[in-house]
């Protein structure tokens, strides 16, 4: 990974005002995402992932602004675009979105095919027939059988699933370089969910897409990301390659996460619960964020922020018990030997 | 009947053939169509299916929100769908409880938690004192790990989580035998689910409680469930307890809803074969399928020829 990424943040740091306080929603996060690979930006409500992928898009809410730190996509700033001219170059036609809940994110008094067509018109500059046959292309994309009379019905004739699918072909139809899926399968079935990750997987080899995955469960990405990010409280504290992370994990924070899945239980013990809830970012966060949380945190974590200590040269975490002088801390027994065990789903 | 039936006495559910219908007599959708199971005290019964299954259906019948087409619902041995005198009505409504899916819609935006929380109790019309009740509030809430201090406070004021306690705690202070648990976690981030889970199996444990619970994973409803019915388009496809169904899954609907469970797991998760469920795999032209107990307990829906094949994996 030498290359030059496509999409680049450095130290940013965006700050809402709501009534008259300030809140820091980033705090100096930095991410490198390469051309063509795929990463999970994984963490809980209220992380900032969401807000994070949403200033490569522009969609900041009004009330947010970066203060520091930069943001590129290729060679363009993005912390200079101003007017939505400007954005609109980049939105849609370089950077799409999947949203979470596909009940909301379509226009329920338009046909389907209408609203893809709206897409492949704005950005591609085709028109009739032409456009037609692309929204219509992009409808077969997605694996919609008949597209061709699929394309002519509304939003309430489609299941979730299906719905789901059309918002991705609205996102694909543009053909953008970057795709970035805020939780696309959150709202769906389980036995869906899986059909929709494939699908975005195969798109993802067949345009060659650079995907970005946002999620809070860490169950689902194993099989679609290259890279995984946790994130926590506004910034990024443990990256690497995806059997990285869900085989040697490094900071308490993911460990946490990961002994949370339901899938990793055993039945008639308490679950693993993450006790307390994420800091209030009105405050300023000193040390550690998830010092707090951590019934084994050094003392130096609520002190001072850890910086990144490289675990591999494409996997590093922000935690003090990386550093040498720190005592020996092992991740907890459930998920040590995932690696070699596999995951269970047996009832004894 | 199963063995522990005996041990236990009388089940406290049961689901007798239960008919659902919606729309017009004259163009009906079955929604739900003949589905047979009960729930023991003490035990919790997990319902899984996809959206559109009938699952939800199911519980709203049991607690009398969808009037019933057809079959039964007994409680305690005595019937409660169809007409109830209005004394028996009471009684059932402090008995049976629900928790909703969505913590976000199901607690009323303008009312204090205090009010939330005690509303079931003023529409029984208890003649409770202001002390009495707000006592009994604040225990409610103790009893799900939150304040007693929270209930002079508005829903947006709290996490997806603490409200989802918040709906716990409104279903507790009926001090309910049996409470119907509709996908109370799927709108919950992955880390809060456990502790939701976990303080559910812990008032099981103190009060005795018995729970349905609905969802559409199964990696939830193992941790959870001590039997597990597996239900597509209204139909109860596999019943049995979680061990059985886990370690020998028979039905082709369950093994897909198996397969789907995301791993945290990447090399085995990209070896994977996601099975995918094509209801026209059966052929019920002929030979129609039915309902049969292939091992104590372990129920499923075939053809005699599938049943043949199910023996056969179960090594009889």
């Amino acid at each position: 990974m030498e290359e030059k990424p496509i999409l680049s943040a450095k130290d940013l740091e965006l700050k809402f005002t709501l009534r008259g306080k300030v809140m820091t929603a980033l705090r100096g996060i930095s991410l490198d995402v390469y051309k063509g690979e795929s990463l999970a930006i994984v963490g809980e409500s209220g992380s900032g992932k969401s807000v994070f992928t949403k200033t490569f898009m522009g969609l900041t809410d009004a009330n947010g602004a970066i203060t520091g730190g930069e943001l590129w996509y290729k060679d363009t700033d993005l912390t200079a675009l101003k007017t939505e001219a400007q954005w609109r170059k980049i939105r849609g036609k370089e950077i799409a979105m999947v949203m979470q809940d596909p009940m909301t994110s379509l226009n329920p008094l338009k046909t389907v095919g209408w609203q893809i067509q709206e897409a492949v018109e704005l950005h591609q500059g085709l028109k009739g027939a032409a456009a037609h046959a692309a929204a219509v292309e992009a409808l077969k994309d997605v694996g919609i059988d008949d597209a061709e009379r699929r394309y002519h019905q509304y939003p309430h004739e489609f299941s979730g699933g299906m719905r789901q699918r059309v918002v991705i072909a609205i996102a694909i139809a543009c053909k953008p370089q970057v795709l970035i899926c805020d939780e696309p399968t959150t709202a769906l079935d389980v036995t869906i969910q899986a059909q929709i990750l494939g699908l975005i997987k195969d798109l993802q080899k067949k345009y060659k897409l650079t995907t970005i995955y946002i999620t809070h469960d860490l169950g689902v990405v194993a099989n679609v990301a290259d890279r995984i990010a946790v994130m926590y409280a506004g910034d990024i504290v443990e990256i690497g390659k995806c059997e990285e992370v869900f085989y040697d994990p490094k900071h308490p924070y993911t460990w946490a996460l990961l002994s949370s899945l339901p899938q990793l239980g055993v039945k008639g013990e308490p679950l693993y619960a993450i006790e307390g809830t994420p800091p209030n970012l009105f405050v300023e966060v000193h040390g550690d964020a998830f010092a707090p949380r951590n019934p084994k945190a050094l003392n130096i974590d609520f002190v001072e922020r850890p910086p990144f200590f490289e675990v591999s040269p494409t996997h590093k975490a922000r935690t003090w018990l990386l550093d040498p002088r720190a005592p020996k801390v092992e991740a907890p027994e459930r998920i040590r030997h995932l690696k070699e065990q596999g995951v269970s789903l047996r009832v004894q | 009947m199963s063995s522990e039936q005996n041990v236990t006495g009388r089940p406290l559910v049961e689901v007798d053939d239960l008919r659902v219908d919606f729309g017009s007599h004259r163009h009906p959708f079955h929604a739900v169509r003949g589905v047979t199971f009960h729930i023991n005290k003490g035990e919790t019964f997990g319902l899984v299916g996809e959206s559109g299954s009938g699952k939800t259906t199911i519980g709203r019948a049991i607690i009398r929100v969808n009037p019933v087409a057809g079959g039964e619902v007994r409680y305690q041995g005595k019937r409660i769908s169809g007409k109830l005198s209005p004394q028996e009505d009471k009684a059932l409504t402090r008995k049976i409880q629900m928790i909703f899916q969505d913590p976000m819609a199901s607690l009323n935006e303008r009312a204090k938690v205090d009010y939330i929380v005690s509303e079931g109790l003023l529409n029984l019309g208890h003649d409770l004192t202001k002390e009495r009740r707000e006592e009994k509030v604040a225990k409610a809430l103790e009893d799900v790990g939150l304040l007693p201090e929270f209930a002079s406070r508005f829903p947006h004021e709290f996490s997806g989580g603490q409200r989802q306690r918040i709906g716990i705690a409104r279903a507790l202070i009926m001090e309910p035998e049996f409470i119907i648990a509709d996908e109370p976690i799927s709108a919950l981030d992955v880390s809060i689910r456990a502790q939701v889970l976990n303080l559910m199996s812990r008032l099981q444990k103190e009060r005795g409680l018995t729970y349905l619970f609905i969802a559409h994973d199964l990696s939830v409803v193992r941790f959870i469930s001590d039997r597990i019915g597996v239900i597509y388009k209204g139909q109860l496809m596999e019943l049995a307890s979680s061990e059985q169904l886990f370690s020998h899954p028979l039905h082709p609907y369950t093994n897909a809803l198996l397969s789907a469970i995301p791993m945290p797991d990447p090399i085995r998760e990209r070896d994977k074969k996601l099975v995918v469920y094509d209801p026209s795999c059966h052929h019920y032209e002929q030979d129609k399928p039915e309902w049969t107990e292939l091992e104590p307990g372990h129920f499923v829906l075939g053809n005699q020829r599938e049943l043949d094949g199910y023996r056969n994996k179960l090594g009889q």
